[in-house]
């Protein structure tokens, strides 16, 4: 049967704009449907504006600094309405600028929230219209790119109210600045929102199930990141089990239980972030697949019905735009018939708090559990020069490398901008470097990217400046 | 000043080439037009002359040297009246990749600055091309004793990734990596898996029982070119039989009768004749299966296999359909003369829309030669000898040759090659026709 499009894109995130650019750029006709905000999570509810808050408060916290580098500001202080404003404001010029790149790259955006019905060669889209009725489109194929949001856990009332228990979403518009904030969960969201919080002065703590911090890192980050957070005096509850939490006429109650102590931690807010669950409901329909609510894909994000892809986090873990990003960019590729050039790159990850937590590859822990034998290094910025001038001295670096084979397997950072400085490990993993490479390339000085080339000497007993 | 001397391409196409002889040596006068060197490619041996005047200071590429890039540095020569530079130290063979875009040398004092090129010479790579393979790749595949030539890379532009090495180390495409190997077989573009090599150790025959001659061009292009057209173009047979009393009396007057002129028509000479009267019949058959589409030929470029010392090759006639059987014949026995010299240029056997390969001489009754890539058929000639055949019910005895069609299915389908047999065997059943 004749189609009116050759792709039709479910979502509007960094996965789905991202695809529906690459399939137009290969010659397809695409559409491309959105529910709410052209951008999705990441740009309107995320990954953007919440670097624009962070930065907020990672210039106010330097206020507080000043002293050492010679300067002075009287009575620091911070309009809290204004910093939301100037978020929102952020989300929505990114916004404009994703409907500037649908029409340079003529994908027809069709505002509604879609449904999938059987059909060939490709399942039906059905757009019940934002401005009312609905339209069907048959398109030779459909990339589900639908997202996520956030979990909540009813059983222990972690269920947001939009009042005084948030997800990330309420965290990032709030009417007003929160005296103190209990956060659940100490992965990127919830160390990122204790970090914006903390340093506009509210109470922060910060409860962890796992017994250590940001449970996917390196365990030596995980330590040092504990050590800088409550060095700005975020407190931490580590190995702790939420059990209960109940709005009170003041806040909320956070009732925990660790190591067999119960205790109820009080606060004005709560947030969950407590991972995320995918938007998939109701796909079964269409006789898709799924497993924990993650839709099964294949190598090219092709799913088990006909002409149906999936991409970004409703097709599973790690929850990362740039994962959503490069798995639509494939999926068009497939679809197109196009051969994406074998790149097998590791996804990195990054977590934007003061200090900021950057990582790729393997954790020391997980290539020892991979039977791996490890030759691991580490240099700290203490002694980078550049940092030091800088007075950004917290954090170090670390690289794991296989010993048997040279080859670089992970890389952990934390410290000033190291998610700007982890792109170069992706890159040495990604081309396969060894040891020799890492250690022979030139590094300028004086940047905080020496520390890398140090923690790389470092591995093999060859660091020059400890 | 000093000259460089490169290594000259022999054909448009040439790539690199086998030094295969100096005629100078350090210290000799040569004047433009002496023969300098001798270059074998993978068919011809060539000789290079010098382009100026002077002493030649330094030999960069010994004698024997194979795969030498087309204009790599081999030699420097000092201008005329002056003296020799102390040697190069070394000659410093820096392993610097070729420059896209040479560097043009600073303008140094005009006078005296003859024909130095202003390129950046490409440094001499004498192991072949360069091999794309990640750092890692290469860490694995020495310490696994593999030849990173031998591994397909399925990293971008066919970069060598780690899983490349780790694929062929584990023999490629054994039962056990059946299904990565079919994952890699979906692929559009995917290679072929190469060719596990064994060593004739390693299949049992002992080192030092055989004598080993080195492969040289022509063997490799042999190999190569015969091996990627028996796995890669479809290619099947068609048998008929001839009978050629006709032919072999007309031929007999007509060699009779030119004598004086010095004129004499081999039966092969008539085939190559008859094969280009009839491919111009049936034009279908005289094309080659490109990606972008059938090529139709507009002449019959017939190529004549010829053995010649250590191989053999295809030198051509050009548009033979144009030509009379004298012609045909005098151009085959030059060409033929020159090939066993190895003198032919390039041109005359690169190209070609059609073969004749011919073992009737050495009594073969039939076989089927190998697809000549690009083309569409090859035609096998086998002896003629008198055969019993059936006319009218009766037995007789007649002069019968056969010969095979080996055609390429992705252009010559078994129709087309059907009618160009068609086509061709009255032609030499009653060479008369041939006038017409």
């Amino acid at each position: 049967m004749s189609t009116e499009f050759d792709v039709v894109v479910i979502g509007a995130g960094p996965g789905g704009y991202v695809a529906a650019i690459r399939a137009s750029q290969l010659g397809l006709k695409t559409a491309i449907i959105e529910r709410e905000n052209l951008g999705g999570v990441c740009l309107n509810w995320g990954c953007i504006p919440t670097k624009a808050l962070l930065k907020s408060g990672e210039i106010f916290e330097q206020l507080s600094h000043l002293g050492g580098y010679g300067l002075a500001v009287e009575k620091a202080s911070f309009d809290f309405a204004k910093i939301i404003d100037r978020s929102r404001g952020v989300a929505k010029t990114m916004s404009n600028g994703i409907a500037f790149l649908m029409k340079k790259h003529k994908i027809e955006v069709v505002e509604g929230e879609a449904r999938l019905e059987k059909g060939t060669p490709s399942p039906k889209v059905v757009v019940a219209l934002k401005a009312g009725g609905s339209r069907t489109i048959q398109a030779g194929s459909v990339i589900l790119a639908s997202g996520a949001r956030a979990r909540d856990i009813p059983a222990i009332g972690a269920v947001s109210d939009g009042d005084k228990i948030w997800t990330y979403r309420d965290a990032l518009a709030p009417k007003a600045m929160p005296k103190s904030l209990v956060v659940i969960g100490s992965g990127a969201i919830g160390i990122e929102f204790a970090s914006f919080y903390r340093a506009l002065g509210a109470e922060v703590t910060v409860v962890e199930a796992v017994d250590r911090i940001m449970p996917v890192e390196d365990a030596e980050v995980s330590k040092a990141a504990q050590k800088a957070f409550e060095k700005r005096g975020i407190t931490f509850r580590i190995g702790a089990k939420v059990t209960k939490v109940e709005k009170t006429a003041t806040g909320v109650s956070v009732a925990i239980e660790a190591g067999g102590k119960a205790e109820v931690l009080t606060a004005a807010v709560c947030i969950v972030a407590v991972g995320i669950a995918p938007n998939t409901e109701g796909l079964e329909s269409v006789g898709l697949t799924l497993d924990r609510g993650h839709v099964v894909t294949g190598k090219h994000g092709e799913t088990n019905v006909p002409g149906l892809y999936a991409i970004g986090d409703a097709a599973g873990p790690p929850w990362l735009a740039h994962k959503a990003s490069h798995e639509g960019i494939h999926a068009a590729e497939h679809i197109a018939g196009y051969k994406t050039p074998a790149v097998h790159s590791p996804i990195p990850g990054c977590t934007y708090a003061n200090p900021q937590v950057a990582s790729v590859g393997l954790t020391e822990a997980a290539a020892k559990a991979a039977g791996i034998e490890v030759k691991a290094g580490r240099f700290p910025f203490k002694v980078n020069g550049k940092a030091v001038a800088a007075g950004e001295t917290e954090g170090f670096v670390k690289t794991i490398f296989d010993g048997k084979t040279g080859a670089l397997i992970g890389a952990h950072m934390i410290g000033h901008e190291v998610t700007e400085m982890i792109q170069g490990f992706v890159t040495a993993i990604t081309l396969e470097a060894t040891e020799e490479d890492l250690h022979g390339i030139v590094y300028a000085h004086p940047t905080m990217s020496e520390a890398m080339h140090e923690a790389a000497l470092d591995a093999y007993g060859r660091v020059l400046h400890i | 000043m000093s000259i460089d001397i490169l290594m000259p391409a022999l054909s448009p196409t040439m790539e690199e080439g086998t030094l295969a002889k100096w005629h100078v040596k350090v210290g000799d006068t040569v004047k433009a037009g002496d023969v300098i060197a001798e270059i074998e490619t993978d068919k011809a041996t060539m000789e290079v002359e010098a382009v100026d005047e002077g002493v030649i200071e330094a030999i960069l590429v010994e004698a024997g040297t194979e795969n030498v890039k087309v204009n790599a540095q081999i030699a420097k020569l000092t201008g005329e009246g002056e003296s020799p530079a102390p040697p190069p130290a070394a000659a410093a063979p820096v392993a610097e990749a070729p420059k896209a875009a040479p560097t043009p040398a600073a303008p140094v004092q005009a006078a005296g600055e003859t024909a130095a090129p202003a390129k950046a010479a490409p440094a001499v790579a004498p192991t072949g091309d360069r091999v794309f393979a990640s750092p890692l790749a290469r860490r694995l595949a020495s310490a696994a004793g593999l030849d990173l030539k031998a591994i397909t890379g399925s990293g971008p532009h066919g970069r060598v990734v780690k899983a490349d090495v780790e694929a062929a180390g584990k023999g490629g495409a054994t039962a056990a990596a059946a299904p990565k190997a079919a994952a890699a077989a979906s692929a559009p573009t995917a290679a072929a898996e190469p060719r596990k090599v064994l060593s004739l150790e390693q299949m049992g025959i002992p080192a030092g029982s055989y004598d080993l001659i080195p492969l040289d061009g022509m063997r490799k292009t042999i190999a190569r070119r015969l091996t990627d057209s028996f796995r890669d173009v479809p290619h099947f047979p068609l048998v008929i039989d001839l009978e050629i009393d006709a032919l072999l009396a007309a031929r007999a007057k007509i060699n009779r009768l030119l004598e004086g002129q010095g004129v004499k028509v081999s039966v092969n000479d008539i085939v190559i004749k008859a094969c280009a009267v009839a491919l111009k019949r049936v034009p279908e058959a005289n094309a080659s299966y490109t990606p972008e589409g059938i090529a139709m030929h507009k002449h019959a470029d017939i190529a004549v296999a010829v053995a010649i010392d250590g191989g053999l090759i295809t030198p051509i006639v050009r548009a033979a359909e144009t030509k009379g059987l004298a012609q045909i014949s005098a151009e085959v026995k030059d060409l033929a003369a020159r090939a066993k010299s190895k003198k032919l240029k390039p041109e005359e056997f690169q190209g070609g829309t059609f073969s004749v390969s011919n073992l009737g001489m050495f009594g073969i009754k039939q076989f089927a030669s190998i697809i000549n890539e690009p083309q569409g058929a090859i035609m096998s000639v086998g002896a003629g000898e008198q055969r019993p055949v059936v006319k009218n019910g009766e037995l007789a005895v007649a002069t019968v040759m056969t010969i095979t069609l080996t055609c390429d299915h992705r252009v010559v389908d078994g129709a087309i090659g059907a009618r160009f047999l068609a086509a061709f065997k009255p032609l030499i059943e009653e060479p008369l026709t041939l006038l017409v």
